[in-house]
């Protein structure tokens, strides 16, 4: 009976300190609510309402029920009419659009001759499984539509359905390979977990262990601490980076079309936004077990929103919202854009701004909350 | 008069929400000397000390140090000052000697290294310069501590219960460096519980509750309390004890092997309270109140701490 007594007075002790550290108890209850929502409602394996961009060359009841149709099948959204290949192509690289329809001059004269005319559609297959759902549906969609049309015009439900060819340009990935995809990706990923989690976590063992009233005693300006502090991990970054991209281009063999030099600016801004991250996490958290929870609780909703394990224009809108401001969004967007699309920096710019306008903030909030008293 | 005063502060005080734990304390202390800071667990020892070398802002109150103003000057405050904390706060993952590497850097020290081959003789520790700071023994962490925080020639040197948990040797030894220090110009203040090394310093200030009770030398301090102290020797001395604690006069009661210290401010209502006992193994005498005697009367005489609804 002593045993007992014993187990339960340090049960009692143990919910007691849990209590006590309101962190790690808020944590416990609010993590899981977070994993529900993001599985449960945010990440959708097989994704509707794609971005979708028409480049439509004539204007007939016909062509107007293709588009109708893939409209109303939910898998693509018609966000674009887009006049010349170029433009198409620029908001497929880009990323603003997952499809490119194109219906080109005289498609309906030939379909109704019986010419079997060409549909196109081009797809971002950079990431296989955002788009093969989409892709493997259009020829049903496509008929559907057409029969229906038909139907209307002469009445005659028993026409065989017009034939037409359509043709699938699968881009960026052509070959479906889910490395292509995951390792550049993972780059973002690894480079996300250990700045954030390094510098938040250097900076709280400091606090933890009283050597920060020491450095405060003596004559080093909050930026000096701040700046010295951080720079090691940049190194740490970008051996890190070093390390990926060689095992993605000679390991994986994935292609690397873009620019390095577009790429390592990504690096460079993505690496000092997560520090600045991990810089304001460590003056919140008051020990390095908070830092490690805050670091997850920034690291969850990156893995799962930015676009890394599950295509981000399958999410719904508030998520995509969400997915925009984390810099693991717009990191990947570079990354992919640079080695599979070889996008440039001009297509790149609206990401490098997005994830510059989250350094500045994370860097103010930094600034403002470090102390250089121990108030 | 400023330039004399090494600190001049007036007013202090510092609040953490609702609890303030400095409540208008005054110092005016003159360089050069050597001044003990004493006072109960969580008198505001360690806040004040914080407060003066910018460590903390201010509630209120205001004053200088070394000429600079605690509110704004806090950066020069330090390049001028050496602070040791009172838990050990040097990085035990480092070497002895990339810890005062580390420091002479941030100081921006001329000759860094030399300086550090210097303490390091100093402190005779170059055999074991390039062990962890953390494999240190606690005495030789508090030297060490002191050596770096004097090694960019301080005028101010605030330490603050250096000698905590300190055997004996080392805390001479600790005592002569400070000493020492003092002879090169060196003010400092050290706050301390130990009736010894308060006797070391040229001057005391006590703390209670967060305000100043008493200033002086161990001797001004002692006449100042009026307080009268009785020693009894005997064998059986220490069973009167329970009988004295309540007798009237009579403020406290100290145990020694073999002798009974009794105090109050009372003399005639003391003697009383001793001629009533009757117990004719002990032998009375009125003695010089010891510094703890003293510092234990004015803990009491600053009653209950009440700042928490300050």
């Amino acid at each position: 009976m002593t045993t007992l007594a014993r187990i339960l007075a340090i049960i009692m002790k143990e919910a007691v300190q849990m209590r006590r550290d309101r962190m790690t108890f808020g944590m416990m209850l609010v993590l899981p609510v977070m994993q529900l929502i993001l599985f449960g409602y945010a990440i959708n394996t097989d994704p509707h309402s794609l971005p979708t961009a028409i480049q439509m060359e004539e204007d007939t009841p016909i062509t107007r029920s293709i588009i109708s149709g893939l409209e109303v099948s939910g898998y693509y959204a018609i966000v674009e009419r887009t006049q010349s290949d170029m433009e198409s192509d620029s908001m497929l690289a880009r990323g603003d659009v997952s499809f490119v329809v194109t219906i080109p001059k005289g498609f309906t004269k030939r379909l109704l001759r019986g010419e079997t005319p060409q549909l196109l559609i081009e797809a971002d297959a950079s990431d296989p499984s955002a788009s093969s759902n989409a892709i493997s549906r259009a020829q049903v969609i496509v008929q559907r539509a057409l029969a229906h049309e038909l139907y209307k015009l002469n009445g005659d439900p028993q026409t065989a359905p017009p034939l037409f060819e359509l043709v699938i340009h699968p881009k960026y990935n052509p070959a479906a390979v889910t490395q292509y995809n995951i390792v550049p990706g993972l780059l973002g990923v690894i480079l996300t977990m250990t700045m954030v989690m390094m510098t938040s976590l250097a900076m709280t063992r400091e606090t933890e262990q009283g050597t920060m009233e020491n450095l405060l005693a003596m004559p080093a300006r909050p930026i000096e601490v701040m700046l010295g502090k951080i720079s090691p991990y940049v190194i740490v970054g970008a051996v890190q980076t070093l390390v990926v991209l060689a095992a993605a281009i000679w390991v994986f063999k994935v292609p690397f079309l873009g620019s390095f030099w577009v790429l390592s600016l990504g690096v460079v801004i993505f690496v000092i936004a997560n520090l600045a991250v991990g810089f304001s996490f460590s003056t919140f958290a008051r020990s390095q077990m908070q830092a490690m929870q805050m670091t997850f609780f920034f690291f969850l909703p990156s893995l799962l929103l930015s676009g890394f394990m599950f295509p981000f224009r399958g999410m719904p809108n508030w998520a995509q919202m969400i997915g925009e401001i984390l810099p693991l969004t717009h990191f990947l967007r570079i990354v992919r854009g640079t080695m599979l699309k070889g996008a440039d920096l001009h297509q790149l710019q609206p990401d490098i701004n997005a994830m510059l306008l989250f350094t500045l903030f994370m860097g103010a909030v930094a600034m403002v909350r470090y102390r250089q008293t121990l108030d | 008069m400023t330039q004399e005063l090494a600190i001049d502060v007036r007013g202090l005080v510092k609040r953490f929400g609702s609890k303030t734990a400095v409540n208008g304390v005054d110092i005016q202390m003159p360089r050069g000397q050597v001044w003990g800071f004493l006072g109960p667990n969580g008198s505001g020892k360690t806040t004040t000390i914080r407060m003066i070398c910018g460590l903390l802002k201010l509630t209120d109150g205001e004053g200088e140090c070394l000429g600079f103003d605690i509110r704004k000057d806090a950066s020069l405050i330090k390049a001028q000052t050496g602070y040791m904390t009172q838990k050990f706060s040097f990085w035990t993952d480092l070497t002895i000697r990339e810890n005062l590497e580390f420091v002479a850097r941030l100081y921006r020290l001329k000759n860094a290294s030399r300086v550090v081959d210097e303490t390091l003789d100093g402190l005779s520790l170059s055999k074991r310069q390039h062990q962890l700071a953390g494999a240190l023994s606690g005495g030789w962490k508090q030297r060490l501590a002191l050596a770096a925080v004097s090694m960019h020639h301080p005028k101010l040197l605030l330490l603050d219960e250096p000698t905590a948990g300190v055997d004996p040797q080392a805390r001479r030894d600790f005592w002569d460096e400070i000493h020492r220090l003092s002879s090169n110009g060196i003010t400092v203040l050290v706050s301390t519980h130990y009736m010894d090394e308060a006797e070391r310093c040229d001057r005391i200030v006590y703390l209670a509750n967060g305000k100043k009770v008493a200033e002086g030398t161990v001797a001004q301090i002692i006449d100042m309390s009026g307080l009268i102290t009785f020693r009894g020797e005997g064998e059986n001395v220490r069973h009167l004890a329970p009988q004295l604690e309540h007798a009237p006069g009579i403020d406290h009661v100290a145990y020694f092997a073999s002798a009974l210290h009794v105090s109050g401010s009372d003399r005639s209502a003391i003697r009383h309270a001793l001629d009533q006992l009757n117990d004719d193994g002990a032998d009375w005498k009125e003695v010089r109140p010891s510094l703890e005697d003293t510092f234990i009367e004015l803990k009491a005489r600053a009653g209950d701490d009440t700042r928490q609804h300050a």
